[in-house]
């Protein structure tokens, strides 16, 4: 077998160069959770590994303006350790702290578990109800792109060839907002998403005045559910308005049958994890 | 393809190396400084028999390339105790059986360490989800549990 090579840039620049100079062999190492995974299962082999680690702006958590600007590579350890973002986006950390053990915690980014294009991936539902944006750079410069628009397909990513996603921003949100990630697992640690749901929402007094609602595991790639979010602005999330979440929720369902669940299964769930995850957003939304 | 010179810091000892690119660190641990502590029991980041501590993280070594170790800190089972002076999280599992066979333990041991570093009152349940990246088929898990929450509790009483 051909070795591949391994290269640490420092900048962006070089990074972009490289994976641009590779002839579609290169691949970004971020945690390596997957990558190392799949390059050992022979589904990876690439000829050029490309480590972002070494890159400070991939690897820094930043507020600005009120927006949290966090590395596409910073590891979920890190995330938790910062506290800052945590009383400010509880949802999405606790997405993030919820991928594998303590051990892959060490390792594993936003960033990878976004551009891998798992379908259960659990830190992209709480970055998308999120409104998260990804800056995404490639031979012909930066572009920020909406969270949802990365995923393409099981593995598949809407990715130019060559480009690296560089950090995800959460933008700022005003008083009275809250944010909650749910999932489903069969055990308590260290298994994957039956069905997981990321909810985002504003509070004005007792009315829902903004909302994000996206689903995962239960099609091809996360879902942004708008008509989950329309069923909730305008409402005091009274029982009747979160059953019409629940079943917008029901309805965008296109999920798979397996030895996880069954079509049945994850389409009733996701109704009911959408209650749930709108009760704890919604308290946290009381408190800010 | 020419080999990768890393230079890191492994148990405290500057370390060099070589290795290829797809070398995973518990690659070089093993095969290359005969550091045969770290286990590896699948290779894909579910058992932890292979933790180590990569610069204060707790890291699979199989889920990390060697040469990514350049200029950062690596502590394996073989650095954790100081000469014969056996880290108190050793003695105590030896103390109360919470080992059987004995390959996860280096992984627990580090893991456990780990744990203990940042968070010295754990709770039962901070334990059991500390340590839920390390499967082991012996012990059934409950005096592994009870050894680290017993040197926890000691080593409160030895800070007061
Ligand atoms: C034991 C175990 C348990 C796990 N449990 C969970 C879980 O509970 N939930 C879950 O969602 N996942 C889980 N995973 C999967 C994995 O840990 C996550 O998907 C993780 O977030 C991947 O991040 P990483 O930084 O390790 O990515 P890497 O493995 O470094 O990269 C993943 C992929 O994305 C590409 N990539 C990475 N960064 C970028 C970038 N910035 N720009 C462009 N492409 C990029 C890589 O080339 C690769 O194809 C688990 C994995 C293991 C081994
Ligand atoms: S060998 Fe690394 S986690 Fe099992
Ligand atoms: S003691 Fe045998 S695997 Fe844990």
């Amino acid at each position: 077998m051909m070795q591949a090579e391994y290269r640490a840039p420092t900048s962006v620049d070089e990074a972009v160069g490289l994976m641009a100079g590779s002839g579609g062999k290169g691949r970004v190492l971020a945690g390596g959770t997957d990558l190392l995974v799949q390059m050992r299962a022979g589904m990876q082999v690439p000829g050029l590994i490309v480590d972002v680690k070494r890159i400070a702006e991939m690897t820094s958590i930043v507020q600005q303006d009120g927006d949290w600007r966090i590395g596409a590579a910073v590891s979920g350890a890190e995330i938790h350790d910062h506290a800052g973002l945590r009383a400010a986006w509880p949802g999405v950390v606790e997405a993030i702290n919820l991928i594998g053990s303590k051990q892959v915690q060490g390792r594993a980014s936003a960033g990878g578990n976004l551009c891998n294009a798992s379908p259960a991936a659990d830190s992209v539902p709480a970055l998308v109800a999120a409104g998260a944006v990804a800056t995404v750079q490639g031979p012909n410069g930066r572009r920020a792109v909406p969270v949802e628009q990365i995923p393409a397909g099981p593995g598949r990513t809407s990715l130019a060839p060559g480009e690296i996603v560089v950090s995800l921003t959460l933008p700022a949100r005003p008083k009275g907002s809250g944010d909650a990630y749910l999932r489903l697992i069969p055990r308590t640690e260290m298994d994957i998403a039956v069905v997981g749901c990321g909810v985002n929402l504003t509070l004005s007094g007792h009315n829902c005045v903004a909302a994000r609602v996206a689903l995962g595991a239960v099609a091809p790639t996360v879902l942004l559910v708008e008509a989950a979010a329309k069923a909730l602005i305008g409402s005091t999330l009274d029982p009747a308005s979160l059953e019409a979440a629940a079943a917008a929720c029901r309805a965008a369902c296109k999920p798979i049958d397996d030895k996880r669940g069954t079509i049945v299964y994850r389409t009733k769930i996701a109704g009911v994890l959408l209650k749930r995850a709108v009760a704890i957003a919604a308290q946290r939304a009381g408190k800010h | 393809m020419s080999k990768i010179h890393v230079t890191t810091t492994v148990n405290g000892e500057p370390t060099e190396f070589l290795c290829n690119a797809t070398d995973t660190l518990l690659d070089v641990l093993r095969d290359e400084l005969r550091l045969t502590g770290a286990k590896e029991g699948c290779g894909s980041g579910d058992c932890g028999a292979c933790s180590v501590i990569v610069d204060d993280r707790l890291t699979c070594a199989c889920l990390m390339l060697g040469a990514e170790a350049e200029g950062r800190r690596v502590l394996t089972i073989e650095g954790m105790a100081h000469g014969d002076q056996l880290h108190p999280l050793q003695k105590k599992f030896i103390e109360m059986a919470a080992l059987q066979c004995g390959v996860c333990t280096p992984g627990v041991l580090i893991a456990a360490k780990a744990l203990l570093d940042r968070n010295p009152n754990p709770t039962e349940t901070e334990v059991r989800f500390g340590l839920a990246g390390n499967l082991c088929r012996c012990t059934g898990y409950d005096k592994i549990i009870r050894a680290v929450m017993d040197v926890a509790a000691d080593q409160r009483e030895t800070a007061r």
